[in-house]
């Protein structure tokens, strides 16, 4: 008999959040991925760390655009906002939402190609702006929608499934975000839920732009002997560097910073993003150190994750340009209107 | 911390909760999945094959699977394991061509069984095929033992009972009614091969009180109950108090009504918490407008001219500590409350006054005989017990369970062999993909409900003691009723060797039952799936590949849905039907057979 729909089930003492609500009330349709593809699982991660987070799916947005990664915007959160853009094009869709409601969370979903190819320039524009919102960049280095030709972020030697090794240097998302002044930069696997949890989280809470770019397995074309984004391959050079455990607002909890080997970064909404440094000499808030320390990695084999960059300094951008606080929708005419008198007032200022 | 071993049969047996609670260990999911295709002779049969009176148990099983249903960790009816057996009866064919015949030829050996109940006729069904020659002694004119004499007509129809017990019949199996046994002396000495005793535990308790010998109109509750079955005792007074509130007073009272009574109550000695009546045979009695009593202590039987008036109790006041038990009681007052009758319904014992202590069958302190818990042999070669006769009350689908084990023994005794050596129960595991996104089962999970069972009206049910009050299910409730079960028998196989690590089953897990871990001792595991109930098993896998972790699951929560194995891109998660297979008697031999085939 057929049935490939996930139940809805609320078991006898199953956990709640802060809001009443279970896990399952953070899913979405039915994955229409290929089974195994790395996209689910950070599916399951996004939709972990908003019922963690307590967030209400109302109050919550999620923006893609294509390919399969893009896709999965249906598939978590059933309840919240969503747009799925025009290809490549989800930064500015994004940008614009904010600047017209930037009183809920922002999350955008995207893939490699959508956002190293196509989308390139959207994404670095946005990473300058430092828009508020978290970026989840699915990485799995092939265009898994068009049968696995290799993307901008496939690695040299990188075999394809039928055919030869990929020549042209990778494009390294989180090296990118580091030049262009991103201010929360981290790496993840979606083999790692742990990490992948805790980081989204972080992310969601950071004020300005994050970006998790998370190795995605593609389990139909990119899973094989010679890739370097396989499950085998990332399970194998798989590093962690700094671990990330955002810890929400509660004076109890803050009393155990004292722990040498903790840093914690204070966020604006009062909570606290606790780093643990697993490598000796590494600093995430100095962005220089930072850098080298991913080109570095890149010229190894390792595949280096955790928050690697994290700046709560910088304004985001509805800050920075004195934008509303609270959704336009909610500001009344008058407000929103200050009249002709003010207008010719203004031109007269300018005239 | 140790990979678990799913190749012990008992391993994957045990996460079919309702198969495991059955003590004839019936297939359920398998016989539901039957009637769910409309296959009712087959569900029929397979249900025959080990609990034998389907059409009997489909009615008035005590159903120990009921309450282990797994149903009941999402929600808190089971699935009605019960009701679902009586449609496979009600709604067979003729399957007479396809029940074990009477061999051609006897093998020459000769069984004594005492005792015409569920017991006596299970070892009868397993043995006559295979040729020997059974002889079945009753005391009463016609058969069934507590199946006819405590369960009421109501409850069980008398066809319904005669024709299960008519299949046997046919098999050759001599019958003698009329023909008690009253010395075990003298029928050892008649030459049979074996002897099984399946009296029954037919004695009811009495209440030793004040007035008790002086007060007429005092019933023992199974006496009462055996009475009325053979029709002696056709009317009641008008009120009427039950002492005692088991599965029997519940037959008491609903029973009384339709014999003329009124005014019915049920007297316990402690809170609801405590009754040992089936909650269901609570509900249907209640549904009759019979009032349970709860903290009436019985103290004295009031009498007047030796008539009785009435039975005083002493009102009772409990201290309960929080895991339930009773840590203290006080007397708090007293009451008299007036009755024409009084059934005593406090409990039955074995007894047999035919067993001559010379017979070389030994009894504890307790007069129970001591028999084997095994091989169901008593202190002396070749004399079986089964039923309550052998360990006191249970219920019918105990005896049957017996029944089976005890001719096993009585075959192996009969064929010189030894009785302990006994062929282990096995379980095949057997493919059920079909395709992409289809298995031989139906997966889907169903949200129903649980069907009610329809009632005779309340007004037309008291007219006759015979009038059945539970009408069946219907074809819209049989068809609901079916998908609610989650074929737990649909067994999730791992091999840890093709697992990828993906996380795919973990996501999709409606119940979030899986995880990956570290190796680590079985307690910390259990913490990292939140395995919360110990009575279940932890599945644990070998180490896997990539990074060494283990593969979890909590048995006790998985809803047998089968995405898991939709969603693993390498098939380490497979969804495989188990397959029980408990030996009778009729497949001892073969060992050699199935050995050399395996």
């Amino acid at each position: 008999m057929v049935s490939f729909t996930k139940p809805k089930i609320r078991r006898k003492n199953e956990p709640t959040n802060d809001i009443g609500l279970i896990r399952s009330d953070y899913d979405g349709a039915m994955s229409t991925l290929c089974a195994g593809c790395g996209h689910d699982s950070v599916t399951a991660a996004m939709g972990r760390a908003f019922f963690e987070l307590a967030i209400e799916p109302y109050r919550a947005v999620k923006v893609s655009g294509i390919g399969c990664s893009s896709k999965t915007t249906t598939y978590f959160m059933s309840q919240a906002h969503g747009n799925n853009t025009v290809h490549g094009r989800m930064p500015a869709v994004a940008t614009g939402a904010m600047a017209a409601n930037a009183d809920l969370t922002y999350i955008g979903v995207s893939g490699d190609g959508d956002s190293l190819s196509i989308g390139l320039g959207q994404l670095v524009h946005a990473m300058r702006r430092n828009v508020n919102m978290l970026y989840m960049l699915e990485n799995n280095g092939v265009y898994g929608l068009t049968k696995g030709q290799f993307s901008a972020a496939a690695d040299i030697g990188s075999t394809a499934k039928k055919g030869g090794a990929n020549e042209m240097a990778p494009i390294d998302p989180c090296a990118l975000a580091l030049s262009v002044g991103a201010t929360f930069v981290a790496r993840s696997f979606s083999g790692d839920k742990e990490q992948l949890v805790n980081l989204i989280k972080a992310g969601l809470k950071h004020k300005g732009f994050a970006i998790i770019d998370v190795t995605s397995p593609c389990v139909s074309f990119n899973d094989h002997k010679g890739s370097t984004k396989s499950y085998e391959h990332t399970f194998k050079y798989y590093h962690k560097a700094v671990h990330a455990d955002y810890v929400p607002p509660s004076a109890e909890i803050r009393a155990s910073y004292e722990d040498g080997e903790t840093m914690p970064i204070e966020l604006h909404d009062g909570g606290v993003i606790n780093l643990r440094k697993l490598d000796n000499g590494y600093d995430p808030t100095d962005r220089a150190s930072a850098f080298s320390k991913v080109l570095e990695s890149g010229q190894s084999d390792e595949i280096l994750t955790g928050l690697l960059y994290i700046d709560e300094t910088t304004k985001d951008m509805t800050t920075r340009k004195n934008l509303p606080k609270r959704a336009l929708n909610t500001i009344d005419y008058a407000e929103l209107n200050p009249g002709a008198n003010k207008m010719a007032g203004l031109m007269k200022e300018f005239g | 911390m140790k990979p678990t071993d799913t190749s012990d049969p008992d391993y994957f047996h045990k996460v079919v909760d309702c198969q495991w609670a059955c003590p004839a260990h019936t297939p359920v999911p398998a016989y539901i999945r039957l009637i769910s295709q409309g296959k009712y002779s087959d569900a029929y049969m397979l249900n025959r094959a080990s609990n034998v009176f389907p059409g009997i148990l489909g009615r008035v099983c005590d159903r120990p699977c009921e309450p282990a249903c797994r149903r009941t960790r999402v929600e808190e009816e089971p699935v009605a394991i019960c009701r679902l057996k009586r449609v496979a009866a009600d709604h067979r064919g003729d399957i007479t061509d396809r029940l074990p015949k009477k061999p051609k030829n006897t093998n020459g050996k000769k069984i004594a069984l005492v005792g015409a109940g569920p017991a006596s006729f299970t070892v009868a069904n397993d043995l006559a095929p295979l040729g020997y020659e059974c002889t079945i002694f009753e005391k009463f004119e016609k058969p069934g033992g507590l199946m006819r004499t405590n369960i009421p007509a109501f409850r069980l129809p008398e066809d319904v009972l005669m024709e299960e017990l008519g299949y046997i019949l046919d098999m050759g199996v001599d019958l003698k009614l009329g023909s008690p046994v009253n010395s075990m002396k003298e029928l050892l000495k008649e030459g049979y091969d074996a002897i099984f005793v399946g009296t029954g535990a037919a004695k009811g308790k009495d209440l030793r009180l004040p007035g008790r010998d002086e007060a007429s109109n005092i019933h023992i509750g199974i006496e009462w109950l055996e009475s009325v079955a053979f029709e002696h005792i056709e009317k009641i007074g008008k009120k009427v108090l039950i002492i005692g509130v088991g599965n029997t007073a519940m037959d008491c009272c609903r029973t009384s009504l339709r014999l003329g009574a009124n005014d019915v109550k049920v007297m316990a000695r402690k809170p609801r918490a405590f009754f040992k009546a089936s909650p269901w045979e609570l509900e249907d009695a209640e549904e009759e407008n019979v009032e349970i009593l709860v903290n009436h202590s019985p103290k004295a039987f009031v009498h007047k001219g030796g008539r009785l008036t009435g039975m005083t109790f002493d009102l009772m006041e409990y201290d309960i500590d929080s895991s339930g038990r009773i840590v203290d009681q006080k007397i708090v007052g007293e009451t008299t409350i007036p009755c024409d009758d009084v059934i005593l319904a406090i409990g039955q014992n074995n007894a047999f006054p035919w067993i001559e202590e010379t017979c070389g069958i030994e009894f504890d302190k307790w007069d129970v005989p001591v028999v084997d818990k095994v091989t169901f042999e008593s202190t002396q070669k070749g004399v079986f017990f089964g039923g309550d006769s052998a360990f006191g009350p249970l219920n019918i689908i105990w005896a049957v369970q017996h029944g089976h084990e005890a001719a096993i023994s009585i075959h192996k005794y009969c064929q010189g062999e030894s009785l302990t050596e006994r062929r282990p129960d096995k379980l095949t595991l057997e493919p059920t993909k079909m395709g992409m996104f289809e298995w031989s089962y139906n997966n889907s999970f169903d949200d129903s409900e649980r069907r009610e069972m329809d009632h005779v009206a309340l007004t037309e049910r008291f007219a006759s003691l015979g009038t059945e009050v539970e009408l069946g299910f219907s074809p819209e409730k049989i068809a609901t009723e079916v998908q609610r079960c989650l074929n737990c028998d649909m067994q999730t196989v791992f091999d840890a060797p093709k697992c990828t690590e993906c996380d795919a089953c973990i996501d999709i897990c409606p119940v979030e039952c899986l995880t990956l871990a570290p190796p680590a001792e079985e307690a910390v595991l259990r913490e990292a799936v939140s395995a919360a109930n110990d009575d279940q098993a932890l599945f644990i896998s070998d180490e896997l590949k990539f990074t060494g972790r283990v593969m979890l699951k909590d048995e006790d929560v998985c809803l047998h849905c089968g995405l898991c194995a939709e969603r693993c891109p390498t098939a380490a998660w497979d969804m495989q039907e188990g397959i029980v297979t408990i030996h009778h008697a009729g497949d001892q031999e073969l060992d050699e057979i199935f050995e050399a085939a395996e």
